[in-house]
């Protein structure tokens, strides 16, 4: 049971996670809460339905599963992308000099607005994701896992190694590190910021179409408002691993789904999502830092 | 041959002229220094030279290319860099790091490319590397390239942040204040790490309090008050000058 329990909470925890980094990136950068990400990881879900559909039209699906899903998350996570891109473009850039109550705004509006463009187009009932995968699960010591949660728990674990070295060792991932440490300094050694800013943006967007497809997947549902839940999360659970950081935001994911999946089992299944929030006001109250956070020292 | 050319430099905030129509001329491979008293606008002057502020009146131009309106990454890309008064590096990032990350604007692969092309990227990487433990062996600190920046000692952190403000490769290096808070050892190291930059055949412009450091290490003096440049001439005829003098020690009525 309790092993049981830690695998979903697993499969859900490393969704979380990725939505987070997305959070933790940007405001690492920008020191902006973009209120619109978990929009992004609404249409990261809904492409991946659409798609799917479209390749069980044209049978794509029945020749070959694996080709479909590559295609499907290759051209979510470009068109999610392209989303968090024109975003920043639109929505924030203007705004980088204004005061920070701004742009904060600005995030809310182009959060209604994505809503209710997908609320108007797709309209307001659920899509269900096309049914292709076999249920059939992995039994190990009475503990089972369907193929489906393993891989998730993977490739969020291969994506989230990958982006720690992506951020520990290449160009962009240093110019990264140093455009939030010091904006102004790292523009005098010559990176350009905007450039910064606009791949943190492209790759927040790519992290959280891959948590939205893989979302649609498992629970097979999806409406135009999963994004405003699941970004609130996924936003508590940056905070619980110190807003900013890389690795807060995954560890913070991971124990948001440990706790809720647990509690869910062990307390009550009617308040599964007031855990989170529950957490979210005992770290603002004990460590407003976060796990990894350092509040008092940042920003002078 | 001038490297850079100042013409009519004001900035105002607000209603406060924070610099008022500046001129001078910096000959290239030379030590320059502009003193003045505090609020006397000479940091203003650095930042209108690094594209931090956009100057409201007047021309900057450095080896011929109008600076006037340039993003401050464009700045760095051409030639010029500085340092701080108040020591700004990148206080997460190892020692190394804050002097390789300075150099990434020059190397080919761009941004996107380190990672499409990523052999390319690792040799390219690698000559970085060892370039930048170069960079920190000329200011003394190639033994702890690894150790996090923000821990070092204030005098190393300034030598770090000259350090990388060299990796860029610039002509005209502007040092802001690099011995405030030093003791006579390390000013005196500082002394002869600047001489050497203009062995190197780098132009310096330099903003310092301490009048022996100005006095023993300037080939040229402009001299500032409230915004207005009172005098420039070599380091004899500054120290004489009664305008300077009032400047520093109130007027007589």
């Amino acid at each position: 049971m309790l092993l049981q329990q830690l695998v979903n909470g697993l499969t859900l925890g490393s969704v979380y996670a990725l939505i987070a980094l997305g959070y933790t990136m940007v405001y690492g950068i920008l020191e902006l809460i973009n209120f619109a990400h978990g929009e992004i990881y609404m249409l990261g879900a809904y492409l991946g339905i659409i798609l799917m559909v479209f390749f069980t039209a044209i049978g794509l699906t029945s020749y070959s599963l694996p080709l479909s899903l590559i295609l499907t998350f290759f051209l979510s996570i470009i068109f999610c992308a392209s989303y968090g891109f024109t975003m920043e473009k639109i929505a924030y850039k203007p705004l980088r000099k204004a005061p920070r109550l701004s742009p904060l705004i600005s995030a809310i509006g182009v959060s209604i607005f994505l809503q209710n463009y997908v609320m108007l187009t797709q309209g307001a009932t659920d899509k269900v994701f096309p049914h292709l995968f076999e249920t059939s699960t992995i039994t190990f010591m009475s503990v089972s896992m369907t193929y489906l949660q393993f891989f998730i728990i993977l490739t969020s674990a291969i994506v989230m190694v990958f982006l720690r070295l992506f951020v520990r060792k290449t160009k962009i991932g240093k110019a990264m590190r140093a455009v939030a440490q010091d904006k102004i300094m790292a523009s005098l050694v010559g990176i350009n910021i905007d450039t910064v800013i606009s791949v943190t943006f492209i790759i927040g967007s790519g992290l959280a179409a891959i948590a939205g497809l893989m979302v649609a997947m498992y629970y097979g549902l999806v409406n135009y408002y999963i994004g405003y839940v699941a970004g609130i999360k996924a936003f508590t659970a940056a905070v619980l691993g110190g807003i900013g950081s890389i690795r807060g935001a995954m560890l913070g994911g991971l124990l948001l789904g440990l706790v809720e999946s647990l509690g869910a089992s062990y307390i009550s299944s009617e308040y599964k999502d007031a855990y989170a929030f529950i957490i979210l006001v005992l770290i603002l109250l004990m460590k407003p830092g976060g796990l990894f956070g350092k509040a008092e020292l940042e920003k002078v | 041959m001038y490297l850079l050319e100042v013409k009519g430099l004001s900035k105002y905030f607000g209603g406060i002229k924070a610099v008022e129509e500046v001129t001078f001329k910096v000959k290239e491979g030379i030590i320059m220094s502009i003193i003045g008293p505090n609020g006397a606008g000479k940091t203003t002057i650095f930042n209108c030279l690094t594209g931090l502020s956009n100057p409201t009146k007047g021309d900057l131009y450095f080896s011929g290319t109008k600076l006037t309106g340039l993003p401050p990454h464009r700045i760095v890309r051409l030639g010029i860099s500085r340092t701080f008064q108040n020591i700004r590096l990148f206080r997460e990032m190892s020692v190394i790091e804050n002097v390789m990350v300075a150099q990434h604007h020059k190397t080919r692969s761009g941004l996107i490319g380190s990672i499409i092309r990523w052999k390319r990227f690792r040799d390219e990487e690698k000559v970085v590397r060892e370039k930048s433990i170069e960079y920190l062996g000329l200011v003394g600190l190639s033994d702890y390239p690894d150790a996090i920046s923000g821990n070092l000692p204030y005098g190393a952190q300034r030598r770090l942040e000259i350090a990388r403000a060299l990796a860029t490769e610039p002509s005209l290096i502007l040092l802001d204040e690099p011995t405030a808070g030093m003791n006579p050892q390390e000013t005196s190291e500082i002394m002869s790490l600047i001489r050497n930059f203009k062995k190197l055949g780098k132009t310096i412009l330099l903003i310092e309090h301490d009048m022996k450091v100005v006095m023993g290490i300037s080939d040229w003096i402009v001299v500032l008050d409230h915004g207005v440049k009172i005098a420039e001439g070599l380091p004899a005829d500054i120290r004489k000058d009664s305008m300077v003098i009032g400047a520093y020690l109130g007027r007589e009525h």
